[in-house]
Order: C-alpha cells, then sequence, then structure tokens
C-alpha cells in the first residue's frame, strides 16, 4: 500500500515539475538551440574572430592562452598575431581584455564575468539564447535601455544590436479573475523592430559561431576527449573479449 | 643439452632466492594459503564482481589523486578577478598539464563509480543475507568503510572551491550547529574560521588526502582480513565449509586462483568499458558527476538556485530536508546512515538468500529499493511542495523497512534450503 502510495506521489511530483511557469517560456522556446559542434573547425575560427570583435573588449578567457587555441583552430602564430591579437599581448599570454576590472565594475554595476567556463556552468544553449534575447525596455530601472529574456536586469548592454537590430517584445496581461489585479505578463513572441545590418538568419549564424567557439573554450580537449575514447573503449572491448575466452578455458572443468 | 643445464641452474638459483625471502618473510605461505588454498562457493553471480570492482575502483582513486596532488593547489583566498587558487589550479590541471584533464575525469568519475560500486555491493549483502551469522563483523567493518568512503567524497568535493563545493560544505558543516550547547562553537572549530574560508579548505584537503584514505586503506584491509576468515557467502546463502570432501576441501568450492582472478578480470573489463564510455563520452554525466554551478567559483554572495549534493547522497539529503526541525532532520539523516550496521540482528531470519525466503521479504526490500531511489532522485529537486511531500513518506517507507524488519521477518515462512549449492556450468 504504501508502496502504491510513493508511485501516486512520485508521478505527482513529476507532473508538478512540469507546471513550473515562467511568463517568458514560450518566447524563450522559440530562441531555437545552440547545436555546438567542436569538430567545425571553421565554425571555431568564424566564432574565435566574432568574440574577439565584439566580446573581448570586456570579456576575458583568463584560463585560456591565444597559442592554445592557435594550435587547436589550426592557425599559425603569425596568423594568431595578424587576426586575433589586438590587444598587445604576445602569443603565450592568457586572454585578457584590455578593460581595467575596477573601472568596468564602476560603468556596468558589476565586471563583466571572464567567461573561460560560461558554456560550463550554463551550457551553449542558456549562452545562444542570452545573446538573441536582447528586447528594448524603456523602464527607468533599465540604464541600457534594454532587458534579456534569459537574465531580467541584466547589466550588459546590447552590444550585437547593431548586427541583429532592435528587438520588442509582444506581451499580453494576465488578470488574476478573484482580485482584479494583473497576475502576469505573458510574453507571446520576440520580434524585431528595427532590422540590423544582418538578416535573422546570418545573426544566427553568427551567435552560433561564437558560443561554438565559447564552447570551445570551456573545455578545450573536447574533441580531442572524444576520438581518444573511442579508442580506449574499442580496446577494452576486445579485452573484455579476450577475458572472457581465457575465463571459459578455465572454468571449463568446474562442474 | 647445455640450455637445459643451464635452465636448471637458473631455477635453482631462483629457488634459492624464493627460500631466502620465505625465511624472512613467508610470501610464498601467503600466496598459498591467501589465493591457491582459499575457496571460494563456485556459484557466484553477477552481484560478486562489485566486491573486487570496490578495491579497483579504490586503486584508481589513489593512483590518479597522487596525480592531481601534484598541481592542485589547496588555497581557498579569493583574488581580485573573483577566483581562488584551488579553482585555478583545477583549470590549469584541465588545461595545461598533460593529460591532466584525463587523470581528472578519472578521479572525479571514478568518485561516482566508486559510489555506484558499493551501492550495489551492498544491495548484494541484502539480497544473499551476506550480513548473517558467522559474517555480521565482515559487515560492520563494511558499513565503516562506507562511512569513510562518505567522508572522503564529501572532503573531495570541497576541493576544487566551486560555487556549489563552497554552499555544500556551507549546508553540511553548518549540520553541527543544530546541536544544542555546543552546536555554534563546534561550527567555529571545524571550519577553523568564522565562515567557511580558506581556512576550511586547507584542513579539508588534509583530511582529503592523509587522514581518510589511511583510514579507509586500514578498513579494507580489515574488511579483507574477515573475509578470508569467515568465506565469502554465495547466492544460495549456503556455507560450503559445512559439506567437506574426503580431501578436507569444500565440494561446492573452487580455488579463489586462478578460477576468481580470472573471472574478475572479465568484470574488470565489463566495468572498464561502461567507466570509459562515461570519462570520454560524458564525463559531467549531464550535471549529476560534475555539477554546472561547480564551474563557477566559490562566492558568498551567491548561493546556486538549488544546493543538491552529488548524487551519491541525495538519498540522506532527502531525509534531512524532510523534516522540519533542523536538529531532528540531522539526526534522523545520521539514522538512516547508521542503521545498516545493525542489520545482522534487525533481520531475525535465519535463511539467508532471497531465493529461499519469504515474498514478504520479497516486497519489503522492493520498497525499500523504490525509497533509496525514489529519495535519490528527490534530493536533487528543489524542497518545496509534493517533492516535500513525497520525500516525507519515502523517508517512513525506509525507516519502516529496517524498524519493521524484527517483526516481518520473526518467524518469516521461508522454502527449505537445499543443502548443495545450485550451479549450472
Amino acid at each position: 500500500m504504501l508502496k502504491r502510495m510513493a508511485m501516486v506521489l512520485m508521478f505527482a511530483a513529476a507532473a508538478a515539475a512540469f507546471g513550473a511557469d515562467n511568463p517568458n517560456q514560450k518566447c524563450i522556446d522559440g530562441l531555437g538551440f545552440a547545436e555546438e559542434d567542436v569538430n567545425n573547425a571553421a565554425s571555431l575560427q568564424k566564432g574565435s574572430r566574432n568574440f574577439v570583435n565584439y566580446c573581448l573588449g570586456c570579456h576575458s578567457l583568463g584560463f585560456m592562452r591565444w597559442n592554445r587555441v592557435a594550435r587547436d583552430l589550426e592557425l599559425s602564430d603569425e596568423q594568431l598575431q595578424q587576426n586575433l591579437i589586438f590587444t598587445g599581448s604576445k602569443v603565450h599570454d592568457y586572454i585578457k581584455s584590455p578593460m581595467p576590472a575596477r573601472d568596468a565594475a564602476e560603468w556596468f554595476g558589476r565586471a563583466p564575468p571572464d567567461l573561460t567556463l560560461i558554456t560550463r556552468s550554463k551550457g551553449p544553449d542558456y549562452v545562444y539564447r542570452f545573446l538573441k534575447s536582447f528586447y528594448r525596455d524603456d523602464s527607468p530601472l533599465r540604464p541600457t535601455g534594454v532587458n534579456n529574456l534569459m537574465l531580467d536586469g541584466a547589466s550588459m548592454p546590447a552590444v550585437l544590436a547593431d548586427l541583429q537590430g532592435e528587438q520588442a517584445l509582444v506581451t499580453h496581461v494576465v488578470v488574476d479573475p478573484a482580485t482584479g489585479k494583473t497576475k502576469a505578463k505573458v510574453c507571446d513572441k520576440i520580434e524585431l523592430a528595427h532590422p540590423g545590418r544582418m538578416s535573422p538568419a546570418e545573426f544566427d549564424v553568427f551567435v552560433r559561431d561564437t558560443v561554438n567557439f565559447l564552447t570551445y573554450i570551456g573545455e578545450p580537449v573536447k574533441a580531442k576527449r572524444e576520438s581518444m575514447g573511442v579508442v580506449v573503449v574499442l580496446f577494452l572491448i576486445v579485452f573484455t573479449i579476450f577475458a572472457y575466452l581465457l575465463k571459459k578455458e578455465y572454468w571449463k572443468d568446474v562442474h | 643439452m647445455a640450455g637445459a643445464a643451464q635452465a636448471q641452474a637458473n631455477a635453482g638459483r631462483w629457488a634459492r632466492i624464493g627460500a631466502w625471502i620465505d625465511a624472512r618473510l613467508p610470501l610464498s605461505k601467503f600466496y598459498q594459503s591467501q589465493l591457491l588454498d582459499y575457496y571460494a562457493p563456485k556459484n557466484f553471480n553477477i552481484w560478486y564482481f562489485f566486491g573486487s570492482l570496490a578495491l579497483v575502483a579504490l586503486v584508481l582513486q589513489l593512483a590518479t589523486g597522487i596525480f592531481l596532488t601534484m598541481f592542485y593547489k589547496p588555497d581557498g583566498v579569493i583574488d581580485s578577478e573573483g577566483f581562488s587558487g584551488a579553482f585555478r589550479s583545477v583549470e590549469y590541471i584541465m588545461r595545461e598539464v598533460d593529460g591532466g584533464w584525463l587523470i581528472r575525469y578519472l578521479h572525479s568519475t571514478g568518485a561516482s563509480a566508486f559510489f555506484l560500486v558499493i551501492y550495489l555491493h551492498m544491495f548484494r549483502g541484502l539480497l544473499y543475507g551476506s550480513y548473517k551469522k558467522p559474517r555480521e563483523l565482515l559487515w560492520i567493518v563494511g558499513v565503516l568503510v562506507y562511512f569513510a568512503l562518505m567522508a572522503e567524497g564529501f572532503f573531495g568535493y570541497v576541493l576544487p572551491w566551486g560555487n556549489m563545493s563552497y554552499w555544500g560544505a556551507q549546508v553540511i558543516v553548518n549540520l553541527f550547529g543544530a546541536i544544542p550547547w555546543v552546536g555554534p562553537d563546534l561550527i567555529d572549530w571545524i571550519r577553523g574560521d568564522y565562515s567557511i574560508a580558506d581556512a576550511t579548505l586547507t584542513r579539508f584537503f588534509a583530511l582529503h588526502v592523509v587522514a581518510v584514505p589511511l583510514i579507509l586503506l586500514a578498513l579494507v584491509f580489515v574488511h579483507l582480513w574477515a573475509l578470508r576468515t569467515v568465506g565469502s557467502n554465495n547466492p544460495d546463502g549456503i556455507e560450503i565449509k559445512e559439506r567437506k570432501g574426503a580431501d578436507g576441501k569444500p565440494l561446492d568450492g573452487i580455488p579463489f586462483h586462478p578460477y576468481y582472478t580470472v573471472k574478475d578480470v572479465v568484470g574488470v573489463g565489463l566495468f572498464g568499458v561502461v567507466f570509459a564510455a562515461i570519462v570520454f563520452f560524458m564525463p559531467t554525466f549531464a550535471g549529476l558527476f560534475l555539477e554546472p554551478p561547480n564551474f563557477e567559483p566559490a562566492n558568498q554572495l551567491s548561493t546556486p538556485e538549488h544546493i543538491a549534493p552529488v548524487w551519491y547522497f541525495t538519498p540522506f539529503y532527502a531525509i534531512l530536508r524532510a523534516v522540519p526541525n533542523k536538529l531532528a532532520g540531522a539526526l534522523l539523516m545520521g539514522a538512516g546512515v547508521l542503521v545498516y550496521a545493525f542489520l545482522p540482528w534487525l533481520d531475525r531470519s535465519p535463511v539467508k538468500s532471497i531465493r529461499y525466503r519469504s515474498k514478504v521479504w520479497a516486497y519489503a526490500l522492493t520498497a525499500f529499493v523504490i525509497a533509496f531511489c525514489g529519495l535519490g532522485y528527490l534530493g536533487m529537486k528543489p524542497a518545496e511542495g509534493v517533492y516535500v511531500i513525497s520525500a516525507r513518506v519515502l523517508t517512513i517507507v525506509y525507516f519502516l523497512f529496517f524498524i519493521g524488519m524484527p517483526l516481518y521477518t520473526f518467524k518469516e515462512k521461508s522454502k527449505p534450503v537445499p543443502q548443495r549449492i545450485t550451479y549450472h556450468a
């Protein structure tokens, strides 16, 4: 009886988990997925260029060295210096933003975080959706004039608005029938109010490459790990087969 | 002919070296008595792999741990960029130490594998009554190994000094504050500071790499010693020593070496395939083995959305949170772990193996497994609403399994136990 009760409660718990209601959920779901692929070298190279041009002004990759990135992305030190390093760093330096941290904290309210591990702590999809979901917010509480669906009250301005254009939320208000008060402002869709320099499809690729690069930065060894894994697992399977045959041979005389 | 003479001379030399050693340290006697003359039941099934696998996991953790210690720095002081030396050193291992990422993933996955193997090993004990006479001490020492392992796992989890490390340490250490009178002072004494800080990290490091491993090794040695004294149980729960042949060897036994050494290698191979697949293809195990918030540095100003320990502690964490009173919750959680040590006396059925025990026992064991796994799931979820209510129900089921055991196993309607073990080649 108790067992059955427990089962029923477990199902109830699972059902309740699905009911978690974020009024922005529908809009967030529409933003798509990062579809990261760290084996796509072209995408990683484009992502590194995007990062250097649009992110590095504020964000460091403080656990990563420039020449490690070059090596993994199949670039020479010359290509690295000519195309990526604009901060005066040496090739073996860690990738640091030139912006002084103390000033940054004063300008933005908090210092822009180091992004080395952002895809590991938040996941690539979160970063992808974050970069795509800045929208206009004229509230006096928003010094940047924008807000973000993934991180309400984000300190970061819409750095990519020049490329993406300006987005606006289409919402409807849900009123609690009992009290007549506003219960929630539900997001129906996020739409492009003013187009930017890129088409939405081009911008998706831009963000995808950038997030792909950050996924690589989060775990630079991932591609190597997976290719090594195939060999190790295959070896262990073969080893186990031979170990089993040996065991069978020894156990022949056990009756 | 000259070659044969040479070989004979060589053999003679080796025999003399062997005799020289044996006169001073009886190595060959040890080999003879512990491997060749040690008879194990011949009907071990897959459940009997987990003992040797636990040993493999122990050696793996020791070996990888030594290498990690060469590069890890137990420094919990947060610098101007928001990172600690400890956190930086872990990323240094992951990125700049040759093969460091592999050593680290082997160690982090090894911790989860160790617990999984131990849980299955303990469940085997429940299935076949391995804690019953004459194996009570063997079982109790095993439970002590499990306690030491829990301490080791907890201290180890704190070392990367990620945000979950930090807040997990906070939650666990604060439990001691629930103790009346001495609680607050005790917390300060454990932390070595007025908050979880650098002093806490350095002492947890000392405990993780020296103190607890020494205790663990000593306990494992005693566990094996006791095992060699009473001998292994088996899926039929019959004592093979009670039926011996004319040569004095158990009729249903076979020498441990080579039969079980060669069989355990197969187990190690199977384990290795699964283990390597996780290490190389999903080392975070979807956030279960390495939790996402732990890739953020420790931050006393930012609490992770849900503080949850790693999966192997979540059943007990769910019990803790199911109780509204902090002290009562902590005591109940402690009881939930300690209760395993009393199993030999809680279970009153003389029959060991589930094969010959009643349906009542089978149902009780099933309910226990559901409660344990259910609590494990709920421990990962936020402590609110339905989750708390379910955790309370499952906590009751969990403890009813143990408290009710003397009643439902007393005069249990068991099936007749055969004289000899069942074995099909």
